[in-house]
């Protein structure tokens, strides 16, 4: 069979080669999955340096770090960078983008230039938001939620470029949304059925689809919000007849779907690597697949539980109590196969595996305060308390944060062709791990004992717990040294990886690393089988499909 | 399903799991996949399913919308002397006329389809002229209603609906007029190559069927 040179296949034969084409408009989802990653680490930094700020802040329970208007500046747009410029950008566009189109053996996604147009609304979007701190009234201070009617009476310039920046990064989610939804739907290589596709398939298809039809509502939901901060409208202001409940609504029909389009690609990512490095199947992959799908049809009926102290009526606090605890039941079932994924597995105790399994730990502990969370009589205790700030980062920061770290150490070979240094992964990890921990953990015990969030001083009773989350913070800080360390001298020194370092099955280890510009030298492999480790081989047997049979007859 | 194949590939395929018939089938269309140089050219055309899921995304703005002002109208009252009641007549023509809109450009469809291009370029002009008319059925009874922008929650959400309603009427309308002059005689448009104007009625359609919805609640309930 004749191959198409690179040249043919390009549909533009103009783009820059090189370092340059990483800040061009590039059409090829290999370059847009890593200027997606890069951009995303770069807004991470940002981020974390005003993370720095609300500790150093907190370390003392006087306001005398910073104003309290700038610390409420900063902790909305730590919120809001981390959660859009970091985490949504990184784990769906970074990682979707590079590894989608290997995944279902195409040579792009299905609409490469949207692609390319989703990506580069992100940069303008995020140094918008950023420049709002510097300009007149400074930015937003109403907290990532934006609830009226706080947002309605803070310095309106910022909380319109707010406003801005956050619908600009909706319309790149929901482009790229669009764009996975049709590439894995209908870019499937001929004769590569979906119950085939790797678990991260499933697990894009499932975030696009809330992607899809969750984003819109809080893009409608902020461009009313900024008719009544521009034109003085009454939507969500009580002073002019309007209704802050129906905000809260809108706003966390988007808002708790969110948390899954954050957490269900890191689920996928996990699934991915676990395999690999325990040489085991991945198990369970049916009910993988229906737990996602579970996932996402629950995700997006459980959003009230966010409005329990919002006066919402008995009927709704029951229903959305019981249908988010049932969100436990797929979510455990995933945990439980990861488990047995590991278990009597060859396990190669490396950095991109020590993070996957820390998140396995970080990710049950924050799921068990999201249960207990969605009792009301408990969450009207906890309500806008620590106890909610240590659950939700041990979901987004243990979970998928650990999830990003996990996936850079395990697929950097195939990004640059080098490995990067265990040893300075291990220490990376030691101190992510030990420094979150030491983080995230007191405060919980600080929000049960009844400290709010999201304000600057705080009882003195509380100092020594939260001089110890501050100094997790510090070691936060410090771990991420030897991570830019690691990738910025392992690109040029790093040992060479050779296509396929980890003996994976998975298609994107079935070319050369970095991979051609057409992704396969020669023709899409055809990978059925993307999970079939550790099989001595003509001992198969294809019919055993499921259950106990499955996992034993990987030992036999 | 899940299985326990150590390689992958074609050939593990074929050798071990495939059932008798399919290795034979995915090769050939394999093949025929890969035969165009242009790799980008090689897959099924997807921009109506782009464009159909986008107008899922664009459905689920309006849904918020509509949700939110039926828990208003549910729960926050008016103040004095103001009510949810409008004048029907000039809504109920204008919902005629874009329902009209609907069949006309249909019918403009499926005469591009018969190699009919002149007859399908008198069909989308008709198509346009009932959208403007919309349009400015709308601005007549924007003209004449008693309550501007910011008089109360009701008057503000009528804005907001019908406008973001407008606005896609006006694109449409744009989009009408782009492809009326791409059907002329050896334009991009013809009985072969028709995506632009399948996905303008695609998209005609969906504004059709919101404004339906939209009338129905706000102008009826």
């Amino acid at each position: 069979m004749t191959l198409a040179s690179p040249s043919d296949f390009e549909p533009q034969g103009l783009q820059p080669q090189g370092w340059l084409k990483y800040l061009s408009f590039s059409l090829d989802h290999k370059v847009i999955g890593l200027q997606y990653l890069v951009t995303g680490f770069v807004f991470y930094l940002i981020g974390g340096a005003l993370a720095g700020v609300i500790r150093t802040e907190l370390a003392s329970p006087i306001s005398d770090f910073v104003s309290r208007e700038t610390y409420n500046e900063v902790l909305t747009l730590h919120g809001t960078v981390m959660i859009f410029l970091w985490i949504v950008p990184v784990v769906n566009g970074a990682f979707g983008n590079y590894l989608i189109p290997f995944y279902v053996g195409a040579r792009d996604m299905a609409f490469p230039r949207l692609n390319a147009v989703a990506f580069w609304l992100i940069p303008p979007a995020g140094i918008l938001l950023i420049s709002s701190y510097f300009i007149a009234g400074g930015a937003a201070q109403s907290g990532w939620t934006a609830y009226p009617p706080l947002s309605l009476t803070t310095p309106a310039l910022g909380q319109v470029i707010w406003i801005l920046s956050v619908l600009l990064l909706g319309g790149s989610s929901i482009f790229g949304g669009i764009n996975f939804i049709a590439t894995i739907w209908k870019l499937r290589r001929p004769g590569l059925k979906m119950m085939q596709l790797p678990m991260y398939c499933w697990a894009m298809l499932g975030t696009s689809i809330l992607v899809v039809l969750s984003t819109p509502v809080l893009a409608g939901t902020l461009i009313l919000l900024s008719f009544d901060i521009i034109a003085h409208t009454g939507f969500f202001n009580p002073a002019l007849g309007g209704n802050v409940v129906v905000y809260q609504h809108l706003f966390w029909f988007y808002s708790h779907p969110a948390v899954y389009i954050m957490v269900l690609p890191a689920f996928g990512l996990v699934s991915e690597i676990l395999p690999i490095h325990a040489r085991k199947p991945l198990f369970g992959y049916t009910t993988m697949v229906y737990s996602i799908l579970g996932i996402v049809v629950l995700g997006l009926i459980v959003w009230a539980h966010h409005m329990f102290t919002s006066g919402t009526p008995p009927w709704m606090r029951l229903f959305f109590t019981i249908a988010t605890s049932f969100i436990a039941v797929p979510t455990g079932i995933k945990f439980f196969n990861w488990l047995a994924t590991l278990w009597g597995g060859k396990l190669a105790l490396n950095s991109a595996m020590l993070f996957s399994c820390a998140f396995i730990v970080n990710f049950v502990f924050g799921g068990i305060t999201g249960v207990a969370l969605a009792q009301v009589p408990f969450d009207i205790h906890v309500h806008d308390t620590y106890f909610v700030v240590g659950h939700f980062h041990y979901i987004v920061y243990g979970g998928t944060v650990f999830i990003i770290f996990a996936s850079v150490y395990h697929w950097y070979p195939k990004f640059t062709g080098r490995m990067l240094n265990e040893d300075l992964g291990r220490l990376h990890f030691l101190l992510t791990f030990i420094g979150f921990n030491l983080c995230f953990a007191p405060q919980h015990w600080l929000g049960l004992n009844g400290m709010p969030r999201r304000v600057a001083e705080y009882d003195p009773a509380f100092t020594t717990l939260n001089q110890v989350s501050s100094i997790g913070a510090l070691l936060m800080a410090i771990s991420t040294l030897p991570f830019l360390i690691n990738v910025v001298w392992s690109a040029f020194r790093g040992e060479v990886a050779g296509d396929n370092p980890w003996n994976a099955l998975t298609p994107e280890w079935l070319t050369t690393s970095p991979p051609p510009v057409e992704n396969w030298p020669g023709e899409a492999p055809l990978v059925t089988h993307p999970y079939g480790y550790g099989i001595p081989e003509g001992q198969l047997d294809l019919k055993v499909t499921t259950g106990r049979e499955l996992w034993t007859g990987g030992r036999r | 399903m899940t299985s326990l194949a150590p390689g992958s590939g074609p050939t593990d395929l074929q050798a071990e799991s495939a059932p008798p018939s399919l290795p034979e089938t995915v090769l050939d269309e394999a093949q025929r996949g890969e035969t165009h140089a242009d790799g980008h050219a090689a897959h099924p055309d997807l921009r109506l399913f782009g464009l159909a899921t986008f107008l899922v995304a664009d459905g689920m703005t309006f849904a918020g919308f509509f949700a939110a002002y039926l828990t208003f109208r549910a729960v926050n009252p008016l103040p004095e002397g103001s009510s949810y009641e409008l004048e029907l007549l000039l809504p109920t023509i204008n919902t005629v006329l874009l329902v009209l809109s609907s069949v006309t450009f249909h019918r403009a469809g499926s005469n591009l389809r018969d190699g009919n291009g002149s007859g399908c370029r008198s069909w989308l002009l008709g198509t346009g002229v009932l959208g403007a008319a919309f349009l400015a059925g709308q601005m007549v009874e924007y003209f004449n209603l008693p309550f501007g922008l910011t008089d109360n929650l009701f008057a503000s959400t009528f804005y907001a609906l019908t406008g973001f309603h407008g606005l896609h009427v006006t694109l449409g309308v744009i989009c009408i007029l782009i492809v009326w002059a791409q059907a002329r005689p050896g334009g991009r448009i013809n009985q072969q190559d028709h995506f632009g104007l399948e996905a303008a009625e695609l998209y005609w359609h969906f504004v059709d069927g919101i404004w339906v919805v939209l009338y129905g609640i706000l102008y009826l309930l």
